[in-house]
This record gives structure tokens, C-alpha cells and sequence, in this order.
């Protein structure tokens, strides 16, 4: 029976829990990297035991670490994260130019064809590339060289790229996504890059349409329809079905469009996941009530899913990192929390349980389906 | 023989107890204690000093004999004490964060 393995960093270190494919019980392990900020652990589609993970202080800095063994052993790996040439500077919080710094890494993802081949997204924004399983990193620097990052101004998080999607098939095309900057793709594995935000309207930014500054939080995608994307921005859910040229909005009857974390299930590309969020001022749910809204239709329609989950005198957050799908025929979805808490659906969200109540502030959740 | 206090987060980085040992030509400078002290824990590479300028991390502070040398530069030589083995330096995460 096939299992699965959820990968979950914290303000305080970096849990692994995993289950049988019913993801009724589970084993907890941790905290690894004990006291340290843990933004995202990822594993490799190819060998799934290849895991990676950022670990991150204010006080010492960014280290990166790798497994061989599924996450029970680790090895503090390269952390050399130099930007390549000219560094040039964004827009600061006052309008000023501000110098590009690394502060840390939001995001890996691993290739989908080669287990030494990571890419990290980082604060401030740049992508970086490791082709030795994190031993070395090199900065794919067409991006942050792009004719708009001197305008780039860094959300209340940081100037950080936080998403990377890679296109299933063509190992060319990337996408990737920057607050407060926007959405980008490129055609040419990482060399060069556009803003694709065309239909994205932001009225927090002096040009509502502008062709970047958009505060864009994360994108979703389903593999088998790589050119819909879906995107939770700072307000809005979007969509685009032609890779990025167009986006409309589809966030119909939810409560409010303000949130983080969006998902796609893993086997019904049309079905997408979203945690609603008060509003940018009151970063925790509406009303108390923690609520995964799903809509079967793409977006438009969407229906709160509650069963299992607190519906009173609950203010928790979830951040863009902290949803994952797995890809078991009942498609499992999970999240966490600000206030600590696991939360795992078997079957597609209708009911949920918490696998943990107690952990430090989640950061990031993944998801690994094991043979 | 050197010997360096190192903070709890970074003793599980790198593996190690309390204090390490280090062996440092003499005169032994701060500058050079953290070479030893990288070279023989690579994991500590980039979270006491900035991988490129080299400076202090600004929340990591250096204390020897009861004095601050976090704003010595990397060149000065460390007290005698240190020296000798008889004192450690201590690497210092700043009280920060309330």
C-alpha cells in the first residue's frame, strides 16, 4: 500500500509525518533543525528519499541542508548564495533604491528529472539554480536583471520569490512569482524572463494595471493542464488558461479573495483549494471560523469545507507555502497553521482531522505519495 | 589550543558540545579563529561572519575575558589568556526579540 510523507517547517525547526494511504494514524518526527526557521522542505520526484531544506535565523543566517534518507539524516550543504554581476538595486518601502541583499530562501523545488537539480527561490528576489544536490548555487540572473526590478518593492514579508512552478513536459518553460512584484515566466530555462500579468489589478500600487508591482502571494498548477495556472493574489483569485498572457478573476462567492495558499487536486485539474483570509490588515480567518473553500468549476463557485475544522474562536493563519495535495486516487489535502496546526483531508477535503494541534508557527507544508 | 564557546543553535549545526578545541598558529586573531574554527566545521560557514565581506554577522557578538571584542577588527590579536588555552572566546548570539 502506497504511502505518504508530509514535510512541514516551522518558526522552530522542521517536522516529518508520515501514514499508511488511509492518513487516519500518524508518526510525527522532530523537530529537526531544533530552533531554526524552516521555510520549505521539499523532496525530489525522482528520488523521493532526496530531500531538501532551508534553515534560516535572524542571527546566523541561511544554511541549506539535504537528506538521502527520507529525512532521517542530514547534511548541512552549500549556502554560497551570490548574485551573479551587477547587483543593482529595488524599490524600497519609502521609494528609495535599495540595494539587493540575500536575507534567505523561501522556496525550493526540485527538478522533476534530475535529483542533484534544485532551484531556490529567494529573498531578495532571484532565482538560483544547484546543479550537485545544493552543494554549489548558481543565480539564473535574467530575472532579477529584468528592465522592471529596479521598481520592484518588497511586500510586508520581504522582496521574495516565493513560487516556482515547472512546466511538466517542456524544460524550458518556468514560472515564478514575486511579492510585491508579480508573476514571470520564461521560455528558455531561466536565461530570460517576462512579467505575465496582464488582467491583474491591484489598487494598492499608483497604476492599477501596472506590468509589475503586483503583490501576487502564490500560483497553483495541475500537470496536466500546465497553461491554466491559478493564483491567490494579496486580493483576488486568478486564472489564466494560455500560460500567463491573460488572467481573469474568479473569486465568485467567496467571502473574501484575500488569502495565501491555493492548491489544485491532484487528479481533477478543475478543482482548486483556497483558505480565505480577513483582509491584509487582519491576517487570520473570517469570523472565527476556519473554512477551506473549494470550488469544483475552476473558481466562480466556491463551497466551505468545515467538517473537522474549529468553526468558532479560531484566528489562525495559513501562509502560501503551507497547502499540499497528494496524489492517492482520494486525493489527500493538507495545510498548517500560525497556531501550530496540522490539519490532513483523505478524501478531498470533505472532512479533516488534525494531525498535530501544538507546533510552532507553520511555515510550509509538502507532501510526498511513496510507493 | 583554542578553545571556542559556541552558541546552542550552532552546536547542533555543527554537531558538537559546548566548547571545541581548535589549533591556531600563533599569534591567534579572531580573524583566524574563524578560519580554524570554519574549517573544521564547514556546516558553520556563513552563519558567524557574511560569506563575502567576511564582517560579523550584526546578531552574533564575540566576548574574551569579560570584554567585548565584537567590534575589534578581524586582524587583532586575541588576549593572552585566549591564547593560552586558559580562556575560551565565546561566540555570542545577541539578546534580541524581547
Amino acid at each position: 500500500m502506497s504511502t505518504v510523507r508530509l514535510l512541514v517547517g516551522t518558526r522552530k525547526g522542521a517536522f516529518v509525518m508520515t501514514s499508511d494511504g488511509k492518513r487516519e494514524q500518524w508518526k510525527v518526527e522532530g523537530p529537526h533543525f531544533t530552533g531554526w526557521e524552516i521555510y520549505h522542505l521539499n523532496g525530489s520526484p525522482v528520488n523521493p528519499d532526496r530531500l531538501y531544506a532551508s534553515q534560516s535565523s535572524g542571527w546566523f543566517g541561511q544554511v541549506m541542508q539535504r537528506s538521502d534518507d527520507g529525512g532521517k539524516t542530514w547534511e548541512a550543504v552549500g549556502n554560497d548564495f551570490l548574485y551573479q554581476g551587477e547587483v543593482g538595486a529595488h524599490t524600497w518601502y519609502d521609494g528609495s533604491p535599495h540595494p539587493y541583499v540575500f536575507a534567505r530562501v523561501w522556496h525550493l523545488e526540485p527538478s522533476l528529472t534530475e535529483p542533484d537539480t534544485v532551484y531556490a527561490g529567494v529573498e531578495d528576489a532571484a532565482l538560483f539554480r544547484s546543479d550537485d544536490g545544493g552543494t554549489s548555487w548558481k543565480e539564473l540572473s535574467g530575472l532579477r536583471r529584468h528592465s522592471t526590478s529596479p521598481s520592484w518593492a518588497p511586500g510586508a514579508g520581504g522582496l521574495c520569490l516565493h513560487t516556482i512552478k515547472l512546466h511538466p513536459t517542456d524544460p524550458a518553460r518556468i514560472f515564478t512569482a514575486i511579492s510585491a512584484a508579480g508573476a514571470f515566466r520564461s521560455d528558455d530555462a531561466g536565461k530570460t524572463w517576462k512579467p505575465i500579468n496582464h488582467g491583474l489589478r491591484s489598487e494598492q500600487i499608483p497604476n492599477p494595471t501596472a506590468e509589475v508591482g503586483h503583490c501576487v502571494h502564490r500560483l497553483a498548477m495541475h500537470p496536466s493542464k500546465p497553461d491554466t495556472l491559478f493564483m491567490q493574489k494579496h486580493w483576488d483569485v486568478m486564472r489564466t488558461d494560455d500560460a500567463g498572457e491573460s488572467w481573469r478573476e474568479v473569486s465568485g462567492n467567496l467571502p473574501t479573495d484575500f488569502g495565501f495558499a491555493i492548491d489544485v487536486h491532484a487528479h481533477e485539474p478543475n478543482t482548486v483549494y483556497v483558505v480565505p483570509i480577513t483582509s491584509d490588515s487582519h491576517h487570520f480567518v473570517m469570523e472565527g471560523k476556519l473554512r477551506v473553500y473549494r470550488s469544483r468549476s475552476g473558481g466562480e463557485e466556491w463551497e466551505a469545507l468545515t467538517k473537522g475544522l474549529p468553526q468558532s474562536n479560531c484566528y489562525v493563519n495559513v501562509l502560501r507555502d503551507a497547502m499540499a495535495v497528494d496524489s492517492l486516487d482520494s486525493c489527500g489535502i493538507y495545510f498548517g497553521t500560525s497556531g501550530g496546526q496540522v490539519y490532513a483531508s483523505n478524501d478531498a477535503g470533505d472532512s479533516w482531522n488534525a494531525i498535530v494541534h501544538d507546533l510552532p508557527p507553520v511555515v510550509s507544508v509538502e507532501v510526498q505519495t511513496l510507493p | 589550543m583554542i578553545r571556542v564557546v559556541l552558541p546552542p543553535n550552532l552546536r547542533t549545526l555543527a554537531g558538537v558540545g559546548r566548547e571545541v578545541q581548535l589549533e591556531v598558529r600563533t599569534p591567534a586573531t579572531q580573524e583566524s579563529v574563524l578560519d580554524a574554527l570554519e574549517a573544521a566545521y564547514p556546516a558553520l560557514r556563513g552563519t558567524i561572519r557574511d560569506v563575502v565581506t567576511r564582517r560579523r554577522r550584526p546578531l552574533v557578538r564575540f566576548y574574551a575575558c569579560e570584554e567585548d571584542w565584537s567590534d575589534e577588527p578581524p586582524e587583532a590579536v586575541l588576549p593572552e589568556p585566549v591564547q593560552a588555552g586558559t580562556e575560551p572566546l565565546l561566540i555570542i548570539g545577541a539578546m534580541s526579540g524581547g
